[in-house]
């Protein structure tokens, strides 16, 4: 088990720059995620960590020794690749025993411990076959199998689920928690899916071109986003352009102009996020944030909107109500019976309580 | 640690590029320069020779050369595009053993083949001579010989090339194309033209190149069956045997150029175009014939070509069962029995050239299985500068005509050079296997890059993050995956090198005359019958390494092709 740093890493290919200036700390035995979406840098700070590239600057840390440099096959890291890379011309066994073949462990103490992990993932009657015998779940595990069977320093895991189907990749996202919590190894996981990000990790590091948006545990990163890249890309949100209009202890007051009016927010770390004087300001709200009526509601930030599309889902209803030309906001309700549907073209009241808004600066590009 | 990568590469790379400028390159260079060579003097006076008037039978051979390809091409496809449409666009009867018999005369050495089809087709030949009989004719009806000899066996040795590239491609068609051109309300004719056979183009236009290189080059066809026709690939050899080297390397000179000009043009117009197809996934997709006649019209469409493709094979078989002197002045063989293999295996004189070749040949393939694997391995997963010219480089051998290469090998090696240690290779052993192994690069390396490509790069990355070193990786890893592909490419390698002739006749010496040059010799002495014995020995071979390919390593043995 280690911590893993990153002090400033830097990554170039040619004229492009994959990852810039990344700085990161995963503690021990922590569940830490990349989330991101494709071609933002995350599989490239993932690689950099396995040893495949090597940081154009700054430098990689395993427990304060400096791995910048060495080579892969000497970092004790394990392993899941998207698609498995599975060894076609191997047995199972023979796969999960390569890395412990490679450290010269005896032929009976490689038997138990192949045969304990492929236990753990449950795959002890498949040891003799061969591996293009198995579905994609079963190769799944075996892959997870050959990385835990090495007892690595750290997991890495690179989009382990996409090759899946939907039922299965629940599944297998309970069966990944629960080994690295058996095993208590510092695992670094790379996805792009949002809701695989929030169910499993303990931390998580918001990725966009290159650049690093924001760390923190789920909730931090869905309730307080720092800017409205990561408000957007984790979770539903609407946004409306604000600027400031006057402030006091208990409240800010922002303006719309496109609405034309004022948004009263409360004046706390939750709701307003760091900005500068120069930067430009977003409100987000969530879709189950927002309260809709179609009495009157008294109260500040009650507008007043048409219903223009209702949208069942199942567990929930999706209500698009027009406030004017120019904005429509989106609200959420759990579905509580078919009498609590609106119907389109419904005039509502809409309110946006002012302890759910959150007020972020617009990510600099 | 970059370097370590970087380090890597370059001892995987000096090997490589030793072999290539060594064995590739540089004989290359030496034939360009002797080209331009006349009495030790640089001077253009055999460019004069060739283009000008004084020797009007270079430019006349220069020009059969050329328009005999052309029409192989043109016979070629008209053979081999309807057969593969059929094949594989409808459903009858004994449709997939016909199929699989369309690509036997693969299976036939081209010297060999060329000789099947002399005792065939020939003045003296089977057929002709049947027909006569049968019919109490004064003369024989017809007799290949000459331009049509060589065209006949172009076609028939030919076809399959364009048989296969449009057999696969029709298959790699998705057939939702097709149906949404019909049920954009095209009819079948505008489907065809419109959709189906532009999709075939690019395998068309490879399979075209392919034939006309390999028509270009032919050498066995000319030699045996040519009588006074003068084509290229020949004219490099009659000068070689005159003596005349600078004349020779010139010819190699012109013959190359052509091949090389003609390759580029093909190249060019492929990529005027884009036909990867968008879809994945692709179902089979054959009609099944339910008219009665036609299916039945199909059928025997079937056993006819059957029977055609097979013929020569039989007559081989035939033929070396006719003991020496038992086919003389009669229209047909008087004696049959097995005296042709028990002399193989009982008079040393006659097994040498067996055992010449075999182990000839297997040295070329020994050279060509380590050269391919780590040149391959090089290219496919090595990122260095200069990999588009090293790729050129290999596949230069694949674009030469046999003749010069053989060329190449002499004006190379009949002086000492760094790459030979300091010796005269021309007149040993040597010249041969090295001869062989340069001819056979380019088989080795296709065959093995194309199953390196489809390995990804995270297998390796797997191992690696495992613990395991690059070598071993190597060992357990990468080369395990890859040797179903590059062991039925270096096999393949292994029977054509055993059945070579074009670069064994200007090569070979005494004391270790190949197969195909006893096969020549015994056909001066008419007796074809010890010929076709040996040559059974190599369709014999070629069977055998087919089917290892098919059965253990799963590889279609003529893809590699």
């Amino acid at each position: 088990m280690s911590t893993v740093n990153l002090s400033t890493i830097t990554k170039q290919f040619g004229s492009v720059t994959a990852v810039k200036e990344l700085n990161l700390l995963i503690n021990e035995g922590e569940f830490f995620t990349f989330l991101g979406p494709s071609g933002c840098g995350k599989t490239t700070t993932l690689r950099m960590i396995a040893g495949f590239y090597y940081p154009t600057k700054g430098k990689v840390l395993f427990n304060d020794k400096d791995m910048t440099t060495i080579p892969p096959e000497k970092r004790n890291t394990g392993m899941v690749f998207q698609n498995y890379a599975l060894f076609p011309h191997m047995t199972v066994f023979e796969n999960v025993a390569f890395g412990l073949k490679v450290r010269k462990l005896n032929r009976s103490e490689t038997k138990k411990r192949v045969e304990d992990v492929l236990q753990k993932v449950r795959l002890e009657q498949y040891i003799e076959r061969q591996v293009s015998q198995l579905s994609g779940g079963q190769q799944q595990r075996v892959a997870l199998a050959r990385a835990l069977v090495i007892e690595p320093d750290i997991l890495l895991l690179d989009e382990p689920l996409s090759n899946l189907d939907a039922r299965l990749r629940d599944e297998m996202r309970n069966e990944i928690l629960r080994l690295q919590r058996d095993y208590g190894i510092t695992t670094i996981y790379v996805t792009h899916d949002q809701v695989e990000a929030l169910t499993m990790s303990d931390r998580i590091a918001v990725f966009n071109m290159g650049v690093c948006q924001q760390v923190g545990t789920p909730t931090e990163i869905y309730n307080e986003p720092v800017n409205d890249f990561v408000a957007e890309f984790i979770g539903e949100t609407n946004l409306l352009p604000v600027t400031i209009e006057e402030e006091t202890e208990k409240e800010k007051v922002y303006r719309n102009n496109d609405l034309d009016t004022s948004i009263h927010v409360n004046n706390s770390k939750v709701n307003i996020a760091f900005y500068q004087e120069s930067d430009e300001l977003l409100m987000s709200i969530r879709p189950e944030a927002v309260q809709i009526s179609k009495e009157d509601i008294s109260g500040e930030n009650v507008l007043k909107g048409e219903v223009i599309l209702v949208q069942f889902t199942g567990a929930s209803v999706h209500t698009y109500v027009r406030l004017n030309n120019e904005v429509t906001i989106r609200t959420t309700d759990l579905n509580e019976g078919p009498s609590t549907y609106l119907t389109e073209g419904t005039k509502v009241n809409v309110r946006l309580p002012a302890n759910q808004i959150r007020v972020i600066p617009k990510a600099r590009k | 640690m970059l370097n370590a990568e970087k380090r890597k590469t370059i001892l995987l790379l000096i090997p490589i590029i030793v072999v290539l400028i060594g064995y590739v390159l540089y004989p290359s260079i030496e034939t360009s320069i002797e080209s331009f060579k006349k009495d030790g003097v640089f001077t253009f006076e055999n460019y004069n020779d060739f283009f000008g008037e004084k020797a009007e039978a270079n430019l006349e051979a220069l020009w059969n050369s050329v328009w005999i390809s052309l029409l192989s091409v043109f016979f070629s496809a008209l053979i081999g595009i309807p057969l593969a449409y059929i094949f594989n666009r409808y459903d009858f009867p004994g449709r997939k053993f016909f199929s699989s018999i369309a690509i036997m005369p693969i299976v036939l050495p081209s010297l060999v083949g060329v000789m099947a089809f002399m005792y065939l087709y020939g003045e003296a030949g089977l057929v002709p001579n049947i027909i006569k009989d049968l019919f109490h004719l004064s003369e024989v009806p017809f007799s290949i010989g000459g331009i049509s000899g060589i065209l006949i066996v172009h076609a028939y040795t030919m076809y399959p090339y364009f048989y296969m590239t449009t057999s696969s491609a029709l298959n790699n068609i998705d057939p939702s194309l097709e149906e949404s051109a019909y049920n954009l309300g095209a009819n079948r004719f505008l489907v065809f033209w419109k959709v189906t056979f532009p999709l075939l183009t690019p395998g068309l236009v490879a399979a075209s190149l392919l034939v006309f290189m390999v028509s270009m080059a032919s050498f066995s066809a000319p030699f045996l069956l040519a009588g006074g026709f003068r084509v290229l690939s020949l004219q490099i050899y009659f000068s070689k045997i005159n003596g005349d080297l600078e004349m020779a390397a010139t010819q190699s000179v012109v013959l190359t150029a052509v091949s090389i000009s003609f390759l580029l043009f093909m190249r060019w117009y492929q990529n005027r175009r884009d036909y990867r197809m968008a879809s994945k996934g692709i179902g089979a997709h054959r009609s099944e014939v339910s008219n009665p006649v036609l299916k039945w019209f199909m059928v025997v469409i079937g056993i006819l070509a059957m029977i055609v493709l097979l013929l020569p094979h039989a007559t081989l078989l035939i033929l070396s069962l006719v003991p020496e002197g038992g086919w003389t002045w009669q229209t047909y063989p008087q004696a049959f029995n097995l005296e042709n293999y028990r002399l193989l295996f009982e008079n040393p004189n006659i097994w040498d050239p067996v055992r010449n070749s075999l182990i000839m040949a297997s040295v070329a393939s020994l050279g060509v299985f380590v050269f391919g694997i780590i040149t391959s391995y090089a290219l496919v997963k090595r990122k260095f500068f200069g990999k588009n010219l090293l790729d050129i480089l290999v596949m230069i051998p694949w674009v030469l005509p046999a003749t010069v290469v053989g060329m190449n090998m002499v004006l190379a090696f009949n002086e000492p050079s760094i790459f030979s240690f300091g010796k005269v290779l021309v007149g040993t052993f040597w010249i041969l296997p090295l001869a062989y192994f340069v001819r056979f690069i380019p088989l080795v390396v296709r065959s093995t890059t194309a199953v390196l490509e489809q390995m990804d790069d995270s297998i390796e990355e797997a191992a690696q993050n495992l613990g395991a070193k690059w070598f071993y990786t190597f060992r357990r890893v990468v080369i395990p995956i890859i040797l179903p592909g590059v062991l039925s490419g270096t096999l393949l390698a292994f029977v054509q090198a055993v059945g070579e002739f074009p670069t064994s006749v200007l090569l070979y010496t005494l004391g270790n005359r190949p197969i195909s040059i006893e096969i020549m010799n015994q056909l001066r002495m008419f007796n074809m019958g010890q010929a076709a014995a040996y040559g059974m020995i190599q369709v014999g071979l070629i069977a055998i390494v087919m089917i290892i390919s098919n059965k253990f390593f799963k590889v279609k043995t003529e893809n590699a092709l």
